[in-house]
């Protein structure tokens, strides 16, 4: 199962180690990644496969969306599918 | 591979433009709960709509967390009652719309649909019966919606329907006076209704559709209003085609989770209803989307183009991105739903007569309207002959759906409370439609040549 997390908020040290250590906690793998900064402000979109993770989809989104909040950015988890249906004919 | 500016676009459109799927709504068929017992019937429908439905929350919010899309409403949607209830030995229809009432609560949905009754060409005793309880139900549930189908392009204006239901929606504002009214916002009357809406509070499950089937309403008004942005002062063909891409891409997501809806509940996917609905919420908000075409408020002179072309480029824009398209499909325009129209309706640049042109050429009609709680029964049931002459005419879906708020006058608020909103009351004409509503009878169906 392929899914988009997305990174938004302002910058500091350790996101993306903080994110990756997480999602390898969960065995998530981690297929691409990109971030840009804009004015201090912080955005990552990362594609990982979450087929072999060790807790239910459900429950990651749970644990990313708190990682997010204890390091005051929002952090969403998504399906794959949502993006394809939009963008994609 | 998608692109980070596809997948922000994305992101953005939920997070600040309040992209939500307005709901999945389930269809369940009660023609099998039939019984001359009304106890055994109300049991039978409790059952049966607890046992289809039982997963349809769990299984909503379950979709809304793995793809992080808000799917606002779970409801459930069940054949029009008078069919079901018409079997049974009673004369008291009450018991029915507390069965429903009390099946919702359990299922854990937000409104249950189709406390209703088809009377276009006639009523049955059923249907009479239904029809006179519909006060005192409305007072004593909470999460039912009733609705009635005064007219069709093919059988015309049932005028006796017309009659007894504005007199029902008096009885069912005076039997809720204490939440002003609020009764009424459960209460639509139709011409045309379609049998696969899955919007409250007109929802009810067809006779012609499956045992049970899923629906989907998407929304977006306010996805829409941002896309406008980017291309404010372009032509007329430029605005079109940015809302239909724009309608596009809302559907797809809306087909997505229909599909996934269905595959996961097992139960037939039925069509995705493109309605462009508002909410109160600053952002969202069909009204801004026609002050954002150029005019300075809506109500004004050319709202009921704007209103035309938006309507019409939804359903283009949609109907491709979608296998099957049902349901009300077009632009909602609910007043007390709706920040812009609560503030184009209080400055009152918004009245009825301009709500009521706008209803010919968008999804729907004469929406969560608060009038003065002194207007007559007959008036009201002038509104609602008007608005379905509209429907019956124009061969489209129209409804009334009208708050007479007890003790309330002009320029009063009447507050219904979440997405229902809050309604400014509106003047109504002064004048007498009595001995025209009291005739009785039908007005016939209009013919369908000589189109002029």
């Amino acid at each position: 199962m392929r899914v988009i997390v997305s990174v938004i908020g302002k910058d500091q040290v350790g996101i993306i180690a903080n994110v990756c250590q997480l999602l390898s906690s969960y065995r998530v793998n981690v297929l691409d990644i990109s971030q840009t900064i804009l004015q201090d402000y912080f955005t990552m979109i990362m594609i990982v496969d979450a087929e072999n993770a060790t807790v239910p989809f459900a429950d990651l989104v749970v644990a990313l969306e708190a990682e997010g909040q204890k390091l005051g950015l929002s952090i969403h988890a998504q399906r794959e599918e949502i993006f394809n249906a939009m963008h994609r004919i | 591979m998608l692109s980070n500016a596809e997948i922000m676009q994305t992101i953005e459109m939920i997070s600040q433009q309040h992209l939500d799927i307005r709901t999945i709504t389930m269809g369940i068929s009660l023609l099998s709960c039939c019984d001359p017992d009304p106890k055994m019937a109300c049991q039978k429908i409790y059952d049966k709509i607890t046992l289809r439905a039982e997963k349809l929350v769990a299984t909503g919010e379950a979709i809304e967390r793995e793809y992080g899309i808000p799917i606002v409403n779970k409801r459930i949607s069940v054949t029009p009652m008078a069919l079901v209830a018409g079997a049974s030995e009673t004369n008291d229809y009450v018991c029915f719309a507390q069965a429903l009432d009390r099946a919702a609560k359990t299922t854990g949905v937000n409104f249950i649909g189709g406390y209703s009754a088809l009377v276009q060409k006639g009523m049955t005793n059923g249907d009479k019966r239904l029809i006179a309880s519909i006060p005192e139900a409305l007072a004593t549930t909470e999460l039912v919606c009733s609705s009635v189908n005064v007219g069709s392009t093919r059988a015309g204006i049932n005028m006796d329907a017309v009659r007894l239901m504005g007199q029902a929606v008096k009885d069912t504002a005076n039997l809720t006076a204490a939440a002003d009214g609020f009764g009424c916002a459960k209460l639509v009357v139709f011409c045309n209704a379609v049998e696969d809406n899955p919007f409250m509070a007109g929802a009810f499950h067809g006779v012609g559709e499956a045992e049970t089937v899923i629906n989907v309403g998407v929304s977006g008004p306010g996805v829409v209003c941002h896309a406008l942005e980017s291309v404010r002062g372009k032509p007329f063909d430029v605005l079109a085609e940015t809302v239909k891409k724009t309608a596009f891409r809302i559907t797809r997501m809306g087909q997505m989770v229909a599909q996934e809806a269905s595959r996961r509940l097992d139960v037939p996917f039925g069509i995705v209803d493109l309605s462009l609905a508002p909410t109160p919420a600053v952002g969202d908000s069909v009204a801004r989307i026609l002050e954002s075409m150029g005019l300075s408020e809506c109500g004004i002179h050319g709202t009921t183009a704007a209103l035309a072309l938006l309507n019409d480029a939804v359903k283009k824009g949609g109907v491709m991105a979608s296998s099957h398209v049902g349901g009300l499909s077009g632009a909602f325009i609910p007043v007390s739903e709706d920040e812009g129209m609560i503030a184009a309706a209080k400055s009152g640049t918004l009245n009825l007569d301009k709500l009521e042109a706008m209803t010919c050429v968008c999804s729907v009609g004469l929406d969560m309207i608060a009038v003065p709680g002194d207007t007559t029964a007959e008036t009201i049931a002038a509104i609602i002959a008007d608005e379905a002459a509209i429907g019956m005419v124009n061969n489209k879906t129209t409804a009334v759906r009208i708050i007479p708020a007890p003790g309330k006058k002009v320029g009063d608020m009447v507050e219904m409370g979440g997405l229902l909103g809050s309604a400014p009351v509106m003047p109504v004409h002064e004048g007498d439609s009595s001995a025209f509503i009291n005739r009785g009878g039908r007005i016939p169906a209009p013919l369908h040549s000589l189109k002029n």
